[in-house]
């Protein structure tokens, strides 16, 4: 069996970029977003769309699709949709590809018209959900990770009070980035008041839903170092799946997908889950980021809430959590997962001014697809 | 009566036997014959130990709440059972765990418990379709 060590730091994030807007985008398709965000982190990288001859992306357009909007025929392609995660999944798979040559310019892209459904396939019912959950009016996310996040709450005793201070440290980042969609204020109250939707969630323990694109590039880090900025080394990647039916799912409290994920991006990287001095994680739901910090092993199991409501994760604490404001209060487009490799590869770089996080060196990025279904995990670094 | 619910769509042939069950009022379960795992959902080999040789069983029809949210909406335009309503996570007696509703109680997440005993209720759509749904046992 191939060492992965071999793979750590063989490649970077050398571009990572939004669409031009983000937010409520009738005027553009799914497909621009994609276009969008492919040019301008291709560009952030100091390189040509023509350079492209790798594309990986998930979600209803085929990476076919997207390069025949760029223009570009590229050499290899990855389509995996395994939900939200895919993105960060898909990191490794570039790297490995362009460890092994298959490509040399790696674009993961993404691009959803969550909101106003621009350029969008309808959703068909498949077997699974169509015959066994619609009829009991389960549909949409929230229908599933509530069910999540009560057997936590008996099993843990955790409250929608500790739930709720997921959303006010999150909203704090938000407020030290400009392009973060909500900016205001927000308190335990505010969350433990808002309209309720299915409980145990209300309007704002859910994510927003939006409009945007977002991509990164990658290159083989001996090529990296000709890009315009400071690359950014993947050092470890894992990848999980456990179930997509939460009946499938053995421990609701916990995500086997999350630990399996992580497990190996750590063994990969030559680090342990309290490493990390950054942490990007996946906030469709306040109670998501508590969760994937058991299931990674930064927090004990029942006490993933304890850093945000102790202020660890918030600005000027010692583990600052989704500093771009999450998908709570920056976008969530869907698939969120190509929003914090974004701003991880921001931090690891030293852009981002008012909510830059000091003397960062390696940063840890987690995601899920489904109901903690599938999950990525990949360590990044500035230094080899 | 209006159907207030959106029907199963599609019906998959490996599931017939269980909506077929139904009809009769009976819970049917996919058991498998090689090594005995009862398991949810209906697939024609045993997630278990993969044999190819899966059967039914007839479930008692009892189990608990393993978990529970209470919808103040509808998340589908054809689901018009009126809100509040309890969505529900089962665990069944003989082991898996379906989605279902969660009935006869007052939908209110103060008065409902994970791990409560609960019991099958079966609700007839249609001449084709009866849903299997559930209620605080010993009602």
């Amino acid at each position: 069996m191939a060492n992965l060590r071999e793979l750590s730091n063989a490649a970077c994030i050398v571009g990572a970029d939004e669409s031009d807007e983000l937010g409520t985008l009738p005027h553009k398709s799914q497909l621009t977003l994609h276009v969008e965000a492919v040019t301008n982190a291709v560009r952030d990288a100091g390189l040509k769309v023509s350079d492209v001859d790798g594309i990986f992306t998930a979600g209803q357009h085929s990476p076919a699709t997207i390069g025949e909007a760029l223009g570009v025929t590229p050499r290899y392609l990855d389509g995996t949709t395994v939900g939200g995660c895919s993105f960060i999944i898909m990191v490794g798979h570039a790297v490995a590809a362009l460890h092994h040559g298959l490509c040399d310019v790696a674009v993961i892209s993404h691009g959803e018209s969550g909101r106003s459904q621009v350029g969008v396939s309808p959703r068909r019912d498949t077997a699974i959900p169509g015959q066994y959950e619609a009829p009991f009016g389960f549909g949409p996310a929230p229908t599933m990770f509530g069910l999540i996040t009560t057997r936590h709450m008996h099993r843990y005793g955790t409250t929608l009070e500790q739930w709720a201070q997921v959303a006010v440290s999150t909203r704090k980042w938000a407020a030290l980035n400009p392009k973060a969609l909500r900016r205001d204020p927000l308190t335990v109250q505010d969350v433990l008041k808002a309209r309720p939707v299915v409980w145990p969630f209300t309007v704002l323990n859910i994510c927003l839903v939006t409009d945007a694109g977002g991509a990164v590039v990658l290159t083989r880090a001996d090529r990296a170092k000709d890009c315009a900025k400071k690359p950014v080394y993947v050092r470890g990647m894992g990848e999980g799946t456990e179930h997509v039916s939460l009946t499938q799912m053995k421990d609701l409290t916990f995500s086997e997908a999350t630990r399996i994920s992580g497990e190996k991006a750590f063994r990969m990287a030559g680090v342990g889950p309290g490493d990390f001095q950054h942490i990007m994680l996946y906030d469709a739901f306040t109670s998501g980021p508590p969760i994937m910090l058991e299931s990674l092993g930064v927090a004990k199991r029942g006490e993933g809430v304890h850093c945000f409501e102790e202020g660890r994760s918030t600005p000027g604490g010692s583990l600052p959590i989704n500093t771009n404001g999450g998908g709570l209060s920056y976008t969530h487009t869907g698939m969120y997962g190509i929003f914090p490799l974004i701003e991880a590869t921001r931090q690891l770089r030293g852009e981002c001014g008012p909510r830059q996080v000091p003397n960062l060196r390696t940063s840890l990025v987690n995601g899920m697809g489904g109901m903690l279904s599938a999950a990525g995990t990949v360590v990044l670094s500035n230094e080899r | 009566m209006e159907i207030d619910r959106p029907l199963p769509n599609p019906m998959t042939p490996e599931a017939k036997p269980f909506w077929d069950g139904l009809r009769e009022q009976k819970l049917m379960l996919p058991k498998c014959n090689a090594c005995g795992h009862v398991f949810w959902y209906p697939r024609v080999a045993c997630p278990k130990c993969h044999a190819r040789e899966v059967g039914w069983v007839q479930s008692r029809g009892r189990g608990t709440l393993h978990s529970f949210e209470v919808g103040y909406q509808a998340f589908n335009k054809a689901f018009k059972v009126p809100a509040p309503y309890v969505l529900a996570l089962i665990e069944l007696a003989e082991g898996p765990r379906m989605l279902s509703n969660l009935i006869n109680v007052e939908a209110d997440p103060a008065r409902l418990r994970c791990d409560m005993p609960v019991e099958v209720v079966f609700q007839k759509l249609t001449d084709e379709v009866t849903l299997p749904l559930f209620q605080p046992a010993g009602r």
